[in-house]
Order: structure tokens, then sequence, then C-alpha cells
């Protein structure tokens, strides 16, 4: 052990890695910047730090958030890089990919060094996914080959869809090239129109324009076929219809190169939390049926959706006090997810703990091909460590991030994430039982 | 009227009445689905008292003197505001027209911090008409029971008034709903009026019948209480009232109907489509403004024993005096 460098050890915590399906009472011991060891019963002596955690206490690899908004540059008032990396270490992440949607749009090298230069100034690995069409205006697709180069893990016209079938089908066939997915916000705006919550009874009700299942999954349809010809990687965004779920069912029964992930609240909310006409539950895709969430769920359940995402998305207040018909889409979700997940997907024993971790790191890392997201000795020391039993109640003021709107806002969960490690170093503690030897 | 004993004043009098059975307990009329049979039974009992003073020669009562009410129309009404603006008048409210031309709207204010603004001056109640449905919600959501809340029409949604008024003028004519079969004809879609008399219609056991091309009929329409046809004729069939919604031209714009002309020869209100499908004494209503030709044919629309259309007119103003009354009347500690 050199002097520069410090020892921890995590000790008596659950170790819940799902690339070595390890679930078991196991201590971590942590040098400098690297996992050197996880095995029963270390010993405390010579470690720099002992960290007391019992069985409650999954430590898990540093999870992993391949899509939220950070509104940088542009709309600092709503989040930055430095308030978005709070919020993500708060809830536990240690990687995000950040979406191209900003103001000026992250499409050329100028935009992209930009962001790569501010996610130098935060303690966690932010991910960049520019634009796949130049100005996402859905039109010509971006220098992927120099951005890849650069950093960028995947592309996007997030927020928007790429519409026109031959630019899809040029941004997947020159993404092959670099190995990369394309992350498609799948909407055909003809079909969603204006609709600001999803079309069924409860639209009807409200009188609300209605976005239908079908503007998801008509373009869903179309991008599999789009993969089987060109071999692409389309990845959906924040997927959340069951006729979606079911093509990309099928197109992974049939090998294609097809993956997705589902947000916290479209596995635990639906399209009845409109009622009271509040624009902090109203996001895009919206919040669908409850056949719909069920569906969201044995999609998890079943592989068929490989992660969870957050789409955390600020909005200032002001905006969201707007008419639920203007008020702009999205809610923040970096802070509640770990309770979301855990309330309810493993509460109600729908999915296992190393399940639902598996969808929060080692999937997502694989998807967006990082090398982050296991926990094994010799891997880089991002460690997250969740109470499972903390009950809580998410109070938006609260939040780290610079927004409020939280559709979770009020609600009573259970599991929060209570330290998050990057590379070795301790960024959030909400244990304090350490023993400094 | 009785003996006077108790101390509650009469609506239409202003005198003391005994009238223990006040039982109106809202700050707010926004959704009609939220009435209660109870409510909108008071509602119609207090809009027959004040009936009456429309037909006076003096017409006013001194029931809301002191108080003062603000029309924020963010939406262009000529009708309803006015009917709001002479039910105010009527009962000696201070009532004034907001005017979106001429306001901070222009300057791009929410509509929480103009409420706020005109709260702060010391208005009772506002009376809102705006394109976005659930403004009116949203604002009591905000204002909880500081501010007297009516909705005037919030987008698609819902206005209130208008389905009471419809059931108020139908029980001039008819002595009880219950089992008849009303039909309600057109853009059901983006019709507040539609959702409205929906709701309202059902609470007195009301046959609600819906009819529209499929395009003008939004999905899962029946589980708010009605049946919902596509063909106009076997909708009509026996039908004791029929309801005529306006059809904007600009559905047609958006490719939701084909063509007027193709509206017109198979969904228009005609004598002769009511002759083959309905009784003699069928009624006709229509909540204004009309297309004549086009939902509706005009001698339907003008033959004066089956039209119920300038009765709704009337009826609108005693139902929204019956409204200011109840709304103003409920106190701010009271009130729901």
């Amino acid at each position: 052990m050199t002097s520069t460098t410090k020892t921890r050890l995590l000790k008596g915590g659950r170790v819940i890695n799902p690339s070595t399906q390890r679930d078991e009472i196991c201590d971590v011991l942590i040098d400098g910047e690297a996992i050197v060891a996880i095995e029963k019963n270390l010993s405390p002596d010579h470690v720099d730090e002992v960290i007391e955690l019992t069985e409650k206490h999954w430590v898990t690899p540093g999870l992993i958030d391949i899509h939220v908004h950070f509104r940088d540059p542009g709309r600092s008032d709503k989040e930055t890089t430095v308030t978005g990396a709070a919020a993500a270490i708060e809830g536990g992440f240690t990687s995000v990919c950040i979406m191209p949607n900003t103001d000026p749009v992250i499409d050329s090298m100028p935009t992209l060094e930009y962001v790569l230069q501010a996610a130098k100034n935060v303690p966690i690995d932010i991910h960049p996914v520019p634009a796949a069409t130049r100005g996402i205006a859905g039109e010509a697709i971006t220098s992927m080959m120099g951005m890849a180069a650069k950093g960028a893990v995947a592309f996007t016209d997030d927020g928007h869809c790429i519409m026109n079938a031959k630019v899809m089908r040029l941004a997947l066939e020159y993404s092959k090239m670099l190995n990369v997915p394309i992350m498609q916000h799948a909407e055909d705006y003809n079909l969603s129109g204006h609709g600001c919550m999803n079309e069924g009874p409860y639209s009807t009700k409200l009188g609300l324009s209605g976005h239908p299942n079908t503007a998801e999954s008509v373009i869903v349809a179309r991008d599999i076929e789009l993969v089987r010809q060109t071999g692409g990687h389309m990845h959906v965004c924040h997927i959340s219809t069951k006729e979606a779920v079911q093509l990309v069912r099928q197109a992974k029964a049939e090998g294609l190169n097809v993956t997705a992930e589902v947000t916290p609240h479209h596995i635990s909310l639906t399209d009845a939390a409109l009622e009271g006409y509040d624009p902090d539950y109203k996001m895009c895709p919206p919040l669908r049926s409850e056949a719909d969430r069920l569906a969201m769920i044995e999609g998890l359940r079943d592989g068929t959706i490989d992660a969870i995402a957050t789409d955390h998305a600020p909005h200032t207040p002001d905006e969201k006090a707007l008419a639920l018909d203007e008020a702009p889409n999205g809610v923040v979700g970096l802070e509640t997810a770990v309770g979301v997940v855990i309330t309810h997907l493993v509460e109600p024993g729908l999915m296992s703990p190393l399940d639902i971790i598996k969808a929060m790191t080692l999937r997502p890392a694989e998807v967006m091909k990082l090398s982050a997201g296991r926990l094994e000795v010799g891997q880089r020391a991002d460690i997250t460590v969740i109470d499972s039993e903390r009950v809580w109640v998410v109070d938006p003021a609260q939040f780290k991030s610079k927004s409020r709107n939280s559709c979770f806002k009020g609600m009573t969960l259970k599991g929060k994430a209570v330290m998050t490690f990057f590379a070795g170093e301790c960024l959030m503690n909400q244990i304090q039982q350490t023993t400094s030897v | 009227m009785a003996t006077p004993t108790a101390s509650t004043p009469s609506p239409a009098t202003g005198k003391q009445t005994p009238d223990a059975t006040v039982k109106w307990q809202h700050r707010h009329v926004i959704d009609s689905s939220k009435l209660s049979y109870t409510d909108v039974q008071e509602i119609l009992n207090t809009a027959k008292t004040f009936a009456d003073i429309l037909s006076r020669p003096v017409k006013k009562v001194p029931t809301l003197r002191g108080k003062v009410i603000v029309n924020m129309f963010y939406e262009n009404s000529t009708r309803t505001r006015t009917s709001f603006e002479l039910a105010g008048r009527y009962l000696s409210a201070d009532i004034s027209n907001f005017s979106i031309a001429t306001s901070s709207v222009k300057k791009g204010e929410s509509i929480i911090d103009t409420a706020e603004t005109l709260a702060a001056m010391g208005v009772d109640a506002v009376v809102i008409r705006h394109s976005s449905s659930g403004i009116c919600q949203q604002l009591a959501n905000h204002f909880g029971n500081r501010l007297g809340i009516i909705n005037a029409g919030d987008g698609w949604h819902d206005h209130p008034t208008q389905g009471l008024l419809d059931l108020y003028s139908i029980l001039e004519k008819r002595s009880c709903i219950k089992g008849k079969k009303i039909v309600i004809v057109g853009d059901i879609t983006h019709s507040r009026v539609a959702r409205s008399n929906i709701a309202i219609l059902n609470l007195f056991g009301a046959d609600v019948h819906v009819a529209a091309p499929s395009t003008l009929l939004p999905v899962d329409i029946e589980q708010l209480g009605c049946k919902a046809h596509t063909q106009i004729e076997p909708a009509l069939e026996g039908a004791d009232i029929v309801m005529c919604l306006r059809l904007q031209l600009e559905r047609q714009k958006a490719g939701l109907i084909p063509s007027l002309s193709e509206y017109n020869k198979f969904y228009t209100i005609n004598k002769e489509r009511l002759q083959r499908h309905c009784k003699p004494d069928t009624i006709i209503m229509h909540p204004g403004p009309m297309n004549r030709g086009v939902e509706i044919a005009s001698d339907v629309a003008d033959d004066k024993s089956t039209s119920l259309i300038t009765n709704q007119v009337t009826s609108g103003v005693a139902i929204r005096m019956a409204l200011l009354y109840l709304v103003l009347s409920t106190p701010v500690e009271r009130g729901q």
C-alpha cells in the first residue's frame, strides 16, 4: 500500500454483482481507485477506513443511467453538469449518458468538446450521446465518426424522433461502422399530434388530446425493419407501450440488434395520475395504461427490456406551472430511481435484487459498451451502497437537482442509495457509521 | 313564502327565510362529474327562484351586493360571458370583464399570476373560459378556498353551466328525464358541452346516447356513461331529446371529416330525419352558436314548438345566477 492511496473496507454488506451472479454477504476492499478483494471476512487490520454494513445494505456496482438531460449548455436555470452530477451522486449513479437536446444542440465537435470539458469538473463519468442528425432536425446525419473518436458512446435525437425512415437508415448504417447504437425516441408525430397524455379513457374523461400507443409502436416496428436491413443497433429510448415491448421481444428472438430501456415512472405510474391536471405528471412518452405498465415489468423480467433509465428531464417550476397542454414534457428521476424500483419491483416480489441491479448496471453498460457496471477485483471502484430498508418520503425541495419536477413527490418509498463511491472516492455518505483507523 | 324564522337570506329577495336546506359546500364549480345529485338539485331549485327575477320589470336584487366577480375569458365568447355578466349584475354583484387584449396576458403573465393579482384586489370569485383543459383545476390546486372559481368552459374538458342549463331547460318541459333517450349529435371528441351533459344527465337517470362519425368520437367514450353510435338513424330512433353540437369548421381542415357536405348528408339534424325516427314532440337543443345548415337545419332550429334553443339562453342566466350565489355564499372556511 502506498502512502498516497487510501484503503477502505466495506464490511458485512450484501454484495450484489450481476457480472458474477454474486448475491451474498461479503466484504469489499478498495485500495485507491480499484477494487482489490471481494471475499468473506476480510481482515480490517491495516485498513484506513472500515465501513460497517449489514445485510440490508446492498453493495452494488456504481449505478448507470444511460438517459439523462443535464441541460448543459444553454439551460442552466433547469440544470447544469454540476447540479445534474450532484443529483446522480445522490441517487447512487456513477455513470450517466447525457442527451444532446441542449441549446446549442450537441451535434458537432465544439459542443461535444464543451460538454467533455464540463464533465471533467464533476467526479463521475459523463458519457455524451451527441445528436444523430444536425440540429436534431432529422434531416442530415452528424459527423459521428469524429465524435465517436472523442468519446461519444451513442447517437440520438432524443426529445425528437427521427421521423424520416431514410435518415434513420443512414444513421443505422453509419453508426454500425462505429459499433455504437442509435437511441431512438420512438414517436410518430402525425399520430401523437399535440397529445399531452396517453390516449385512453382518461384522456377522454379529462378532455385532453391523446398520444396513442401506436405513435410509439409504428416507429419501433419500422426501425426494427431498418435494423434487419442494415445490421445496425437500434436502442429504444423510454419504451412505454405493450405493443413496442412485444416488437422488441420478437426482434430479439430473431437475433436482431435491438435493445430497450424503461423509466422508473413507466413501471410504477399510469395515466390515472393525470386526473389532477398536474404538469409534474406530464412527460413524453406519457404515462400509459395499467396494461402497458404491467407489460413494462414483464419486459424487464424476461430481459426484453435491457435497462432502467430515468430520462431525468429537469424543468423550472415556472414552466411546470403552465396549463397542462402548454407545460413542457419531462420529470426528474435520478434521486428517486432506486426507491421507485425497489418499492415497485423488489418489494412486491416481481424481481430479485440481482435482476434489478443488473438492469441498472451491467446491462446498460453492455448496451452502451461501457467498462463500468462490474463489481469485480481489478475494476475501478465505482460502488453504490443501497439501504434496502430505508423508508423515506420524496420531498423535491431537498433535491440536489436544480429542478423539482418529480412525479414521485410526496410518495413514500422504500430503498435509497446511501453511499456513492467513484474510483474509490466516497462522494456521498448517509450512513455515517464508519470507523477510521 | 313561509314564516321567517331562520337567518338565511332568501336568494331571490334578500329577506330572511326559513332556509335550513343550504347544503352547498363548494367554493368552486369546475367539473360536472364531481357534482352530486343533491348539488344539482340545489342549483336547480336556486335557479328557479332566480328565474322569476328575469321576468320582472326591475331585474335586480341585492343578494350579492358587495361581492366582486371577474370574468376571465381567454377564449372568444359573447353569449357565455354576457350571460355571466348579467347574472352577476341582476344579483347586484360588481362584475367586471378581464380583457385579454389589454391585459398583462399579452405581456406573457401566467394565469396563476393574473388570478393572484385579482385576488389581491379583493376579488371574491373568477369565472374562467380558457382553451386549456384542466386550467380551472390547476388554479383550484393553487388557490384552495382563497378564491371562488367557476368554470365557463375549459378546453374540451367541461362546461358545467352548459350541462346545468340544458338540464334546467329540459325540466321546464318534461317533469322527469329518468329513462328518457337523449342523443347528443356532433363533434364529441372536442366537446366540453358533451362531457358536461353526459355527466349531469346521468345523475338524473337519462338514457344518454352520442352520435358522430368515428373520427369525432373519442376512445372509450362509453365509459363516461353513454351509448355511442356512428350512424345517426339508430341513434335518433325513438329519441326524446336531440342535442346538436356545433361543428367547428377547422375539423375539416384537420382531416377529421372529409367534407362538410358529406357531414351534412349523413349527420345534419333536419326535419326529414326527425320525422322518420323521432316523436312529434321530440325536443331539439343546441348550445350555440349554430352553424345553420351544417349540424342543424334552419327549420328545425326555428320551430318554436320543439326547439328549446331560446329557452336555453334564458335558463343560462338563471343557472349562472344560482351558481354565483351558491359559490359566493359559501364561507371560505367551509368550502370544499
